[in-house]
This record gives C-alpha cells, sequence and structure tokens, in this order.
C-alpha cells in the first residue's frame, strides 16, 4: 500500500486567556492508518481534536491544517464534515427517542422537496448496519439499545456522510469487554476499507492492540510519534512518554502527623442507576487515617466518582452491599444530609452544575451546607452568615471584591474555595475532593493543596480524587489505584511513581 | 435578576419596584383627573385585588422553587364553596368555617404535593389535573348552585378596621397602624446601618437610606391619610391587613429560615441542593401544599367580600397570579424572586386594571394592554440579563442615583478556563 499523509496539522497553538492549551503541535497522519492519541487528562487531546474538526474556528489557532493535499480552513463542524471529517465524541449525540435510520440521517434526511424519502433512509440504514456489524431493526428506538450498539449508530452516522478521517474520543470508555472488542474490530474493518481513524485513549492496551501509530502529546506539546511496527512499542513504552516529564516543586512542604484509621469502606459495591446488571463498585475496601491524605488514580470513567458520591450518603447509583464504619462502628449513611451529620463532606468535580447554585451570592454559598449553625430559633443569622463568610475569605484568600459577590463571576480557582469553604464550615471529620484543582490555574492549585494540607494537619482526613498524577504524588500519603469500579492497589507515598500508578489504573486486578 | 441584586442589595432592589409602581399611580393620578388616589378608589383596588396578590405570595415559592401551580383558582372555589355549605348547612360559626376551609387547602395541598415531589410527576401536569378536579369538585359539591355566607364571615373579604377611641376625624386605628410602619421602616433602617457597622460590612451611603426612609414614610402616611377619611364606616380594608400580615410573615420566612433558603437553593440548582443535604422532596411538597393554603385562604375572603360561593368563583386567578409573579421579577427557571416584588408585580396589574377602567378603557383594550405590560416587562429583564445589565427597576434605580460596581471581568475568564479543563 502506498504511504501518503491525508492529515498534517502544522504548529499548531491555541491559546485561551492565561493558557496556553497547545503549544506548536504538530501531527502527521497517513492514509489508512489507525493512529492513536495519548496524553494525560488535560494535555490537550481533545483541544486539538477541536481545532481540527472547526469546533475551535480557523482564526482562533495559530498553525495550519493540511487535510488530503490542501490547506483547509474549516468554519465550523459542518464544513469538516462536508470535507470528510467526522468527530464522534465520547458523549454520543444521538437522540434517544428517535429511531437508529432517524438518528443516521439526522440534519442529512434524503429529502425531495422537503419530504423524506424514507425508502431510501430505511435501504440504506440496513446497508449502513451491515457495514457496521449492528443487528437491530432500523426502526428501534436508539434509548432501547446498549452503548455499545449506540456507539455503532455513530460511526453508521459517520459512514452516511462518506467519511475519510473518523475522530473516535475515547470510543470505548464507556463499553464492556465484548462491545469494545467489537468496536476495534470494526475499526480494523474500516482502515481495510481504506478509511482513516484518529483515535484518542487511555486504554493502552487497546492502542497497542489496534494502532499503526502513536503521537503522545503532554503538557499542550508533542512529545513523539511511534510507529508501532517498526518502533516496538508497548505499555511501557507509552507510559514513559505521557509522563515523563520533571516534577518542579509544585507543592507546599508538608510533614504528615498521621494518626489511627477512624473511616473504613468494606466491600462497598454499588450497582448503575441506570443500567440494571451493570456495577459501578465492585467489592471495594478501603480505609482513611487522621490526618491522611489519601488519593484516588484512575482515568476517567474508572468509578472513582461513582464510589465516592455512593459513600456519600448513597448520592449516587443503587446500593448494593458494604459497610462503612467511622471511629470504629458500623454506620448507614442513607442520605445526604445523615453523610453529613457523620461528618462526611463531599466536593464535586462538576462545580457548576453539582457544586454551586449560581444564582447565590458568596455568603449564603459559605453557610448552605450548615445552615443550622447560624440559626437560632427559626431564625438565620445574617450577621453570623457575613462574619463566617468574612472568615473564610480571609483564611482561605478567596479574591472578591466582597462576599455579597455571586459566585457566578468568581473565577474557578475563587469558586472551589467558596465551595471548600462550605464544606469546611460543616466541620467534617472526612472531606472527599473530587478532582479538586479541576480548571484552576497553577497558581491557585498550589494554595489548594496548602489547604488540603491544613485540613490534614487538623487531624481530619482527606480523600482527593484526581485525573492528574503528578498532583496525587505530590499531595498524597498513600494513594489507590481504580479500574473499571474495582480497588486494584494500593501505594504508600515512597513507592508510589507515575508508571506504577498507570499500570495499576489500566490494567485489571492482577490477583483475585 | 442576581447581577442586580448583587448591585443594589435585596431591600434596595424592592424599593426600586415600589417606585416603578409609584410612577404608574402617579401616571394615572393625572391622566383622570385625581380620581385614582381617593380613599373609595383605593379601598376598592385593595378589596378587589388582595385575593390575587395572597396567591401570588405562595406561587412565587412555587415558582421559585421550579414549579408552578395552575390549580389554585379551582382550589379557591372549592374551598370557598365547601366553607359556605358547612355554616349553611351544618351550623358552623364563621371562625370554625375558616379553620375547615384552611385545612381543606391543607388536605388539597398535600395531595398535590405528594404527586409532585414523591411520584415526581411534573407540576404542571398535577395541578392541570387539579384544575379540572376541583373545579368539578366546587360544582359537584354545590350542585352549580350559589350559597351565601353568613354577615360574621363577610369580614374578612369586606370589613373594615372598627372606629375606636375619641373621634377626630380620622380612622384611629388607621391612624395608629400607619404611625406604627413609619416607626418600624426607620427603626429597622437604623439598625441594619447599625448592624453593618458592627460585622464591619459595606453599608450603602447614608443619604440613599434617608431618601429611602423619607419616601417610604411619606407613601405610607398618605395612603393612611387615604384609608382613616374615608367615607363613615369604611377605614383601612381587612383583607388589605390580611395580605399585610401574609407579606411579613412570607418575607420573613423567605429570606430569614432554613426552609425558605431551601426553596432558593432547590430552585436554583437542585442537584447541589440535594448534595448540600437539602431534602429537596420535602421542599416540594412544603411548597405545593403552602400555595393551596393560601388558595384556599384566598378563596374564603372572595367569598367574604361576594357574600356568595358560586360555582365559577375564581376562574382565571392563577394566571393573575402567575402574571404578578414574573412581573416581580421572578425567574421562569426557578431560584430568583421575591415576596414583595411578586405582591408589588400583582399591584402594578391591579393599579393598570383599576387607572384603565377608570379612564373608561374598555375590557377588551385592558386585556390587550395588560398582556403587553407582561410580555414587556419580562422582555425587558430577559434581555437586561443576557446583556449583563440590571432588570428594568434596576434602571430606573440607576438614574436615582446609584451607583453600581463594574461588573468584574473574571465571568469570562471563568467560562474559558473550564472550557480548557475539559480538553
Amino acid at each position: 500500500m502506498e504511504h501518503h499523509k491525508i492529515l498534517e496539522m502544522r504548529s499548531i497553538t491555541k491559546e485561551f486567556p492565561g493558557v496556553k492549551a497547545l503549544d506548536q503541535v504538530s501531527i502527521t497522519v497517513e492514509a489508512g492508518e489507525i493512529h492513536a492519541i495519548c496524553g494525560e487528562n488535560g494535555a490537550g487531546k481533545s483541544t486539538l481534536m477541536k481545532v481540527l474538526s472547526g469546533l475551535y474556528p480557523h482564526g482562533t489557532y495559530d498553525g495550519s491544517i493540511i487535510f488530503q493535499g490542501e490547506e483547509v480552513e474549516f468554519k465550523d463542524i459542518r464544513s469538516s464534515e462536508s470535507a470528510g471529517i467526522v468527530i464522534i465524541h465520547q458523549e454520543l449525540a444521538l437522540i434517544p427517542e428517535l429511531s437508529i435510520a432517524e438518528n443516521i440521517f439526522l440534519g442529512n434526511e434524503p429529502s425531495r422537496n422537503g419530504v423524506i424519502n424514507w425508502d431510501s433512509v430505511n435501504s440504506q440504514t440496513l446497508e449502513l448496519m451491515a457495514r457496521v456489524g449492528l443487528r437491530e431493526e432500523a426502526n428501534t428506538p436508539v434509548k432501547d439499545i446498549g452503548v455499545g450498539k449506540q456507539q455503532l449508530v455513530e460511526i453508521a452516522k459517520a459512514l452516511s456522510k462518506s467519511v475519510k478521517l473518523l475522530i473516535l474520543d475515547e470510543p470505548t470508555a464507556a463499553l464492556n469487554e465484548s462491545d469494545s472488542q467489537h468496536l476495534l474490530d470494526l475499526m480494523a474493518g474500516l482502515r481495510s476499507k481504506g478509511i482513516t481513524c484518529i483515535m484518542i485513549s487511555h486504554k493502552l492496551n487497546e492502542i497497542e492492540q489496534i494502532a499503526d501509530s502513536i503521537t503522545i502529546i503532554r503538557d499542550g506539546k508533542t512529545i513523539e510519534t511511534l510507529h508501532v511496527k517498526n518502533d516496538g512499542v508497548d505499555e511501557d513504552r507509552i507510559i514513559r512518554g505521557m509522563v515523563g516529564r520533571s516534577l518542579e516543586s509544585r507543592f507546599p512542604d508538608h510533614t504528615p502527623k498521621i494518626g489511627e484509621t477512624f473511616f473504613e469502606v468494606r466491600n462497598w459495591t454499588v450497582g448503575h442507576p441506570a443500567v440494571a446488571d451493570r456495577l459501578v463498585c465492585k467489592d471495594s475496601s478501603f480505609k482513611v487515617r487522621r490526618g491522611e491524605v489519601v488519593g484516588f488514580a484512575g482515568l476517567m470513567g474508572a468509578g472513582r466518582t461513582e464510589l465516592a458520591r455512593s459513600i456519600f450518603g448513597r448520592s449516587y447509583g443503587n446500593f448494593i452491599s458494604g459497610e462503612i464504619y467511622k471511629d470504629g462502628e458500623l454506620v448507614t449513611l442513607r442520605s445526604v444530609p445523615s453523610a453529613i451529620k457523620h461528618g462526611l463532606a463531599y466536593v464535586t468535580e462538576d462545580r457548576k452544575s453539582l457544586g454551586l447554585n449560581l444564582l447565590d451570592d458568596i455568603k449564603t454559598t459559605t453557610v448552605s451546607a450548615a445552615l443550622k449553625k447560624i440559626t437560632r430559633g427559626l431564625v438565620v443569622d445574617n450577621d453570623q452568615e457575613f462574619v463566617v463568610a468574612e472568615k473564610y475569605r480571609k483564611s482561605l484568600r478567596t479574591k472578591t471584591p466582597s462576599v455579597n459577590e455571586g459566585v457566578a463571576k468568581l473565577s474557578g480557582g475563587n469558586q472551589q474555595k467558596v465551595v471548600l469553604a462550605k464544606w469546611m464550615f460543616t466541620d467534617p471529620d472526612l472531606l472527599i475532593l473530587d478532582e479538586p484543582t479541576r480548571g484552576i490555574d497553577v497558581g491557585a492549585k498550589y494554595e489548594i493543596y496548602g489547604i488540603i494540607q491544613e485540613l490534614a494537619n487538623q487531624g481530619k482526613g482527606v480523600i482527593v480524587i484526581s485525573s492528574e498524577l503528578p498532583e496525587l504524588l505530590g499531595i498524597s500519603d498513600r494513594i489507590y489505584t481504580i479500574f473499571e469500579g474495582a480497588i486494584t492497589g494500593e501505594l504508600a507515598r515512597g513507592e508510589a511513581d507515575q508508571e506504577s500508578l498507570m499500570k495499576l489504573m489500566t490494567a485489571r486486578r492482577k490477583t483475585a | 435578576m442576581t447581577s442586580l441584586k448583587q448591585l443594589f442589595g435585596g431591600d434596595t432592589r424592592q424599593f426600586g419596584m415600589i417606585f416603578a409602581l409609584l410612577a404608574l399611580v402617579v401616571f394615572f393620578q393625572i391622566m383622570t383627573g385625581g380620581k385614582t388616589l381617593t380613599s373609595g378608589n383605593m379601598m376598592n383596588l385593595f378589596n378587589g385585588n388582595s385575593y390575587i396578590l395572597i396567591l401570588a405570595i405562595g406561587m412565587v415559592l412555587v415558582i421559585i422553587a421550579g414549579h408552578i401551580d395552575l390549580s389554585v383558582g379551582s382550589i379557591a372555589a372549592f374551598a370557598g364553596i365547601v366553607v359556605a355549605l358547612v355554616m349553611r348547612d351544618w351550623d358552623f360559626p364563621w371562625y370554625l368555617g375558616i379553620v375547615v376551609g384552611l385545612l381543606l387547602g391543607a388536605l388539597i395541598g398535600a395531595w398535590q404535593g405528594f404527586w409532585v415531589a414523591y411520584v415526581g410527576i411534573p407540576a404542571f401536569i398535577v395541578t392541570l389535573a387539579g384544575m379540572l378536579l376541583f373545579r368539578g369538585a366546587n360544582q359537584f359539591v354545590g350542585q352549580s348552585n350559589t350559597v351565601p355566607v353568613p354577615q360574621e364571615f363577610r369580614f374578612i373579604g369586606a370589613g373594615y378596621l372598627p372606629e375606636i377611641g375619641p373621634d377626630l376625624g380620622y380612622n384611629n386605628l388607621t391612624l395608629l397602624l400607619g404611625f406604627a410602619l413609619v416607626a418600624a421602616v426607620i427603626y429597622n433602617e437604623v439598625r441594619t446601618r447599625k448592624r453593618f457597622a458592627k460585622i464591619g460590612a459595606e453599608a450603602p451611603p447614608v443619604w440613599v437610606s434617608v431618601v429611602k426612609m423619607t419616601l417610604l414614610s411619606a407613601v405610607i402616611l398618605y395612603a393612611t391619610y387615604l384609608f382613616a377619611t374615608g367615607n363613615p364606616g369604611t377605614s383601612f380594608p381587612v383583607p388589605g391587613l390580611i395580605l399585610g400580615a401574609l407579606v411579613i410573615i412570607y418575607g420573613f420566612i423567605s429570606t430569614k429560615t432554613i426552609i425558605g433558603r431551601h426553596v432558593y437553593a432547590v430552585g436554583g440548582n437542585r442537584h447541589a441542593a440535594k448534595l448540600s443535604g437539602v431534602r429537596s422532596r420535602r421542599v416540594d411538597f412544603l411548597v405545593m401544599m403552602n400555595m393551596s393554603i393560601l388558595a384556599a385562604l384566598a378563596g374564603m375572603i372572595f367569598v367574604g367580600r361576594s357574600t356568595a360561593s358560586g360555582p365559577f368563583d375564581g376562574v382565571g386567578w392563577e394566571l393573575d397570579a402567575i402574571a404578578a409573579v414574573f412581573i416581580g421579577g421572578a425567574a421562569v427557571t426557578g431560584g430568583v424572586g421575591t415576596v414583595v416584588g411578586s405582591v408589588i408585580g400583582g399591584l402594578v396589574m391591579a393599579v393598570l386594571n383599576n387607572g384603565l377602567q377608570l379612564l373608561g378603557v374598555g375590557a377588551d383594550l385592558t386585556q390587550i394592554i395588560k398582556g403587553l405590560v407582561l410580555l414587556v416587562a419580562v422582555a425587558f429583564d430577559v434581555y437586561n440579563k443576557s446583556q449583563g445589565k440590571p432588570s428594568i427597576t434596576g434602571m430606573i434605580m440607576k438614574n436615582f442615583g446609584n451607583k453600581g460596581k463594574p461588573e468584574l471581568p473574571t465571568a469570562t475568564e471563568t467560562v474559558i478556563s473550564n472550557d480548557v479543563s475539559a480538553r
């Protein structure tokens, strides 16, 4: 097969105010290959794909894109799709109530004078479903088929647009083993038909299995491109490329004062809230000691958040079995108020939709989880509210003109401080911080780390869930790894490094 | 609304709305050649609208929590007929009749709250069903007849403060009420400033407080004068008194109590509220139940005023109440709104109605104008919010001399940095 470049992205630089998301990234994709893009969360993979698909239109970035030998300037997704580039996002863009056929041709319906030609829709759908190996009725609503099959519908939709370059963002993240395998086989099949694929994935075993070449991106820069056949690539090699950065002193100095175990979870098993037979937590057990910062490492979708939220008053999933011991006693936390009463606090990874009421101001937010503490009789004491909010504004150094400001106006880092203040005011024994530094700039991160350590110094237990391994290594006294809902390992501060963690995070539990 | 609240603070914002209402009153006073601000007309205005304003108090809480209630008119009618019947056929005294009415309201509210909060059916559907259900129940129980109520019961709908003490040519109780209100306004303002100083918060400039107090006091004193000098036997109307008490109670509950905070929290971000330990279902249940109790009360007041309960009482009330709430600055998406704002919104509609009537404008044109006012008021709010500017009343306040703090540029940065984090 004659090798020629189908796509070349040259020196792509994309800046957001204060942040350089992509810095001179270049990538070359050969026609008819499967090209994997690897990197940690936040390395810039998705931004690069957004540039390619026109979501960030031409002119908002520097550099050039050459597709099929011609320089292209995409204005939007529509223009990149008409050129033959289709992106399938991690969150599928299907309409659940519509049928498979309707979804495939949505926005692209074969029609005459505005009247849809259903015969053509149905016959083409059957053809496309055969190509992707989807055995369903064309008129089945998409909500009635599994995620794996929905993924196939997305690919069929892409094929209907005569796709030349297919971009898959974490295609197997939500799929089980057999669905994943089917999808990988399908990708190999498409490759033999001459369709080029770019695949973003965290699952290194899959990449190793199927990719022809791998480009590694780290901190918004291209690190290297590996050719699987020639370079003898294995998972270790990829991991080294992904994490091989020097750790600067990005963490405050800290000497832990660790006490005894006070919080323990045993055999925690939780079912998916919507899918009956899927488990999001599988028989997980862990413990937290006083004054300890415990890290939870796992890739997105590994079940970290699900674990945390199911422990926090069963606010996620269907509880199946498991026990929580606090200070040696078995406690049952059936609701969020009872979890708060037992000294738990959970700071969500999704500040905007789960953590804050964006209509509120700082002082209202600060006291919102512990209103009783400032209530006399029936009356919420507004003076105390102000005093409390001021206290936390000063001690956490929240940058705001006044605590009367709306939280919507604050920057990410300052919003996070307000959320932390809200939970600190409940005076918890155990804080679960889910991605506490997501969307926060470096300076504010340092301050958040300081707050975490200060909380631990006060004798509280802190659980930090994070996708950023350097962060976990920098602040945790002990780290658990999670993969597909199960805890796969436990490493003390000294023995953990990025490679050992990454291995545990991407592999199934070796021992039963 | 939020930006406005931040710029001017809750109290000042409501002050701005009062200002808008006053402008309307002055406009009609001039256009009608002085017929608007007369004792008789003001009493009419209160008597004829208090039940809608009471509904607006309940409705704003429902809307803040992110729901809606279409059944209030039917519930008012049903409560009215049941109360009228127990007093006529079972010889219940008037006060027991009121108790029966309120209990019935609570029962109906529990029924609707159950479906909304614990079964999870949208309030729109539950209360649409309730609208049919209780209208039918009214006509079934009353056999579509009009049932008169005893004289004593009419006091709550058409009564006035009694004449007490020496005859000075004024109604003494009304005078007392007015003076007490002025004293409360001044005391409240002074205390707020002291508190601010004590805890080190930034208080608004002194002149703002002074202007505010002076204007409010002047309005109250003038109203007192009007109500105290009406025809013999008239004074401040009892429905107005009930309304005033409810505004104070619910204003207090919504801003100063835990349950009030929780209503705003659930409406602002239900998921975040749940994860902060708010029992959101209980909040949903309580706001729906409270609405029905207030609807029953409004129904009884109306029956008292019209001396009888009929099969078509309360038709269309839900729409008037909802309109009042939205003119009063509440957001369709929930989380935003105030009790006082809604009552003022209702008064804007009432004054508009009254003024147009006095001008001899027909019912057809009146409806068209009211519809347009609702649309324009909300459109203005929405437009300004999308521009990051304060709302209509905020604009008025701006010209009134308040200087807003400049918007911080962080809002856009937040959006973008979040974008980065999503990569």
